[in-house]
């Protein structure tokens, strides 16, 4: 009993002494999965279209970052793929994954995330959200076992609404698709405007008659339809699309009726990362991308890389791989992530979305960052953009 | 007016007395691809130097011939030669080299390339590559122990403080920080290393025989959000009695009492202000503010803030002529 005590005794004072260094003694695995569709969607600019491995390139460089930490600190990560085609069941292919993976990195649509957290709701898997935009998910469908990466539409529209306010942009001519996510963007847009004190002078919507993307005399007509299409609007300062699912809103700049700039889905365009960011050490992440996947990074990759670098952060404090404790502490008051975004990003506690800065970009150059200077809050000014605490229709349980 | 004559014979008497030590601080302008070269008698720019694209970490050499600027868009240190004011020669550094540091003899420096995870180590005299060291995401901070046997490199994604025999060129320790870990700075008598956790908002100090974290500075400004504090940039007096802070885009530069690690005062300098160097003579410590375009000076003794010099687009690294 004695030898025993004090063999417990030396044990702990090896580890206070050890613990410090950030050494490991065992080594420790981390299985993360990736779950996507095949194929990639359609967009109206070529420039645009997104590559197969959209996203998942992103979280390849986290994992290899993960892991040049990881060698110092005996840790490794891995990443398992899953990449349904069409027809291929999501929640099969997540409880598949599950059962090797303590975490999944999932970019499915927003009924299928929801099938596929209730399926694994008792297992101890957590979900790390990179494709999501809907703000349901955080609101009245939200899920103790999901973390949202990506941001709201709620955050993204807040983020350009305080923007063109801020330009003194107040008065918005709204055209909306005819889609479901232009409408939900439609909605964000609207919540937005009264928020921030702009005034949507009138609403439009431009409806989805089929037809091609591409065609091979597309300008010319295009050029005649675009002036029509926004004639005969009352005052307005610029023009706000709607057009998730890119049917019309990349026609809109420099085709307008009245000389106006275009924000929203096209023009100056809120979103969690471009190609074009810079500031903050942001070169040093866009380099070691276009060095490992020779070619840009996109909003969706920067989601996955941030959502695999939570899980390696997790790992490095709390030196463990056990998915429950770093579950735990992602979920917890201490973390805190570096994104090159000019401030460490945290989650909102009352439904698990990470708080972000939102870039505005135009294609070419980051224009701002939002939020934007004199956009007060009492607890984080990351918190004036989307779905506050006091709103939440969310309950974790 | 006899009041009048002995008030300025005194004046006149007091600086005579006080014979004016007159230095010459080099700022990288990190946007405007230049140095400006600032008299510390005058408080003047006298010259301003075109060197390579995106200068940031800069040095004097030991003997005073050189200073050294990382041209990080360039992938390279340029050379400035003190006397004729341009560029001497250039230090084959590897890929993107932004902060560097050099052993106390001034015959190696130690450069921190962002862009591969890499220390390069320098001959200066030889201008030659003599090897490199695998360390964390992205390197930054770089010092060197006052014995010289130990080097040190923060990684900015790995968020650690790699301890580097110089010997034998292999990591020794690591010790984890907050996030962005982005400067070091050793006690002069090399009993503690102090590194600036910009995203963490936070100074670690660590023990560096046991390689371990012993305390740590936290921040706290009225009217300031929690994170527009970002340490950065380190300055500790010869004494090792005052340790200086450079708050990023708090604006603000802590004045920390070493032995009760706690901030004794903010001393409200220009925007976004990334490094510091002191005169030889210790009486200011001169300090670079990024987005305000210039330079303030700080008496050392009162902990005023008496001047500020406008310098060249986006200041960011400082060095003042060696003894």
């Amino acid at each position: 009993m004695f030898r025993w005590l004090v063999g417990a005794f030396a044990f702990a004072i090896s580890l206070g002494l050890t613990a410090p260094l950030a050494r490991a003694a065992d080594p420790v695995e981390v299985n993360i999965g990736y779950i996507h569709h095949a194929g990639t969607r359609e967009t109206l600019s070529l420039v645009m279209q997104p590559a197969e491995n959209d996203g998942i390139a992103g979280a390849r460089l986290a994992i290899e970052d993960n892991n040049t930490t990881g060698k110092f600190l005996n840790q490794h990560f891995n990443l398992d793929e899953v990449r349904l085609k069409a027809g291929d069941d999501a929640v099969k292919a997540a409880v598949t994954l599950a059962s090797h993976d303590g975490f999944i990195i999932a970019d499915l649509g927003a009924d299928e995330l929801l099938k596929v957290s209730d399926a694994l709701r008792d297992n101890g898997t957590l979900l790390l959200n990179v494709g999501g935009l809907d703000d349901r998910l955080r609101e009245e469908d939200c899920r103790a076992n999901v973390i949202h990466v990506a941001p709201t539409r709620s955050m993204l529209a807040d983020a350009l609404a305080q923007y063109l306010v801020w330009k003194q942009w107040k008065r918005w001519l709204l055209v909306v698709g005819s889609h479901d996510k232009d409408k939900l963007f439609a909605d964000a847009l609207r919540r937005s405007a009264t928020r921030f004190g702009a005034k949507i002078v009138q609403e439009r919507t431009f409806e989805d008659t089929g037809g091609a993307r591409r065609t091979d005399s597309g300008v010319t007509l295009i050029q005649r339809q675009m002036p029509v299409f926004t004639q005969q609007a009352p005052a307005y300062d610029v023009l706000v699309a709607a057009d998730e699912s890119e049917v019309f809103a990349s026609y809109l700049p420099y085709r307008t009726w009245d000389p106006r700039p275009v924000a929203g889905s096209a023009g100056l365009m809120p979103t969690s990362w471009d190609a074009a960011h810079d500031q903050w050490g942001a070169v040093q992440l866009q380099n070691r991308f276009v060095k490992l996947n020779s070619r840009r990074m996109t909003a969706l990759d920067m989601q996955a890389w941030t959502a695999a670098r939570m899980i390696g952060e997790a790992a490095s404090r709390t030196n463990s791989g056990d998915p429950k404790r770093l579950a735990d502490f992602i979920k917890g008051p201490d973390f805190s992530v570096a994104a090159f975004k000019g401030q460490p990003l945290t989650l909102r506690d009352w439904n698990l979305q990470l708080r972000q800065p939102i870039l505005l970009a135009d294609g070419r150059m980051v224009v701002s960052v939002s939020p934007q200077e004199g956009f007060l809050h009492q607890v984080s000014e990351l918190d004036t953009l989307g779905v506050d605490r006091p709103e939440t229709k969310c309950k974790l349980h | 007016m006899w009041r009048y004559c002995l008030l300025s014979g005194l004046a006149a008497s007091l600086a005579a007395a006080a014979p004016a030590h007159a230095y010459v601080a080099y700022v990288s302008n990190e946007k405007g691809n230049t140095v400006s070269v600032i008299d510390t008698d005058s408080w003047t720019v006298t010259h301003t130097i075109k060197v390579g694209q995106r200068p940031r970490g800069i040095e004097f050499t030991r003997d005073g011939k050189f200073v050294m600027v990382a041209v990080g868009d360039d992938d390279t240190i340029q050379m400035i030669d003190t006397k004729t004011h341009e560029i001497a020669d250039t230090l084959p550094s590897g890929p993107d080299p932004e902060l560097f540091t050099q052993d106390t003899s001034g015959k190696i420096l130690y450069v921190a390339n962002e862009n591969d995870n890499t220390v390069t180590i320098i001959d200066i005299a030889k201008r030659a590559r003599l090897g490199d060291i695998q360390v964390g995401v992205e390197p930054e901070g770089m010092t060197v122990s006052p014995d010289d046997k130990i080097l040190i490199n923060t990684s900015e994604t790995t968020n650690m403080a790699h301890f580097i025999d110089t010997q034998k060129h292999e990591i020794v320790a690591n010790v984890l920080v907050d996030s962005r870990p982005r400067f070091a700075q050793f006690k002069p008598d090399g009993s503690e290393l102090w590194v600036s956790s910009e995203i963490g908002g936070t100074v670690s100090i660590i023990d560096p025989v046991k390689h371990a974290v012993t305390g740590k500075i936290e921040f706290a400004i009225p009217g300031l959000r929690r994170e527009a504090i970002q340490p950065v940039g380190i300055g500790i007096t010869r004494d090792g009695k005052t340790a200086f802070i450079a708050l990023g885009p708090a604006n603000r530069i802590a004045v920390v009492d070493t032995a009760t690690r706690k901030v004794e005062k903010y001393l409200l300098v220009g925007q976004r202000v990334w490094h510091m160097a002191f005169t030889p003579d210790e009486k200011y410590l001169l300090t670079t503010n990024g987005v305000s375009n210039d330079v303030s000076v700080i008496d050392v003794a009162s902990q005023k803030v008496i001047k500020t010099i406008q310098v060249g687009e986006l200041p960011w690294g400082i060095t003042i002529t060696p003894q």
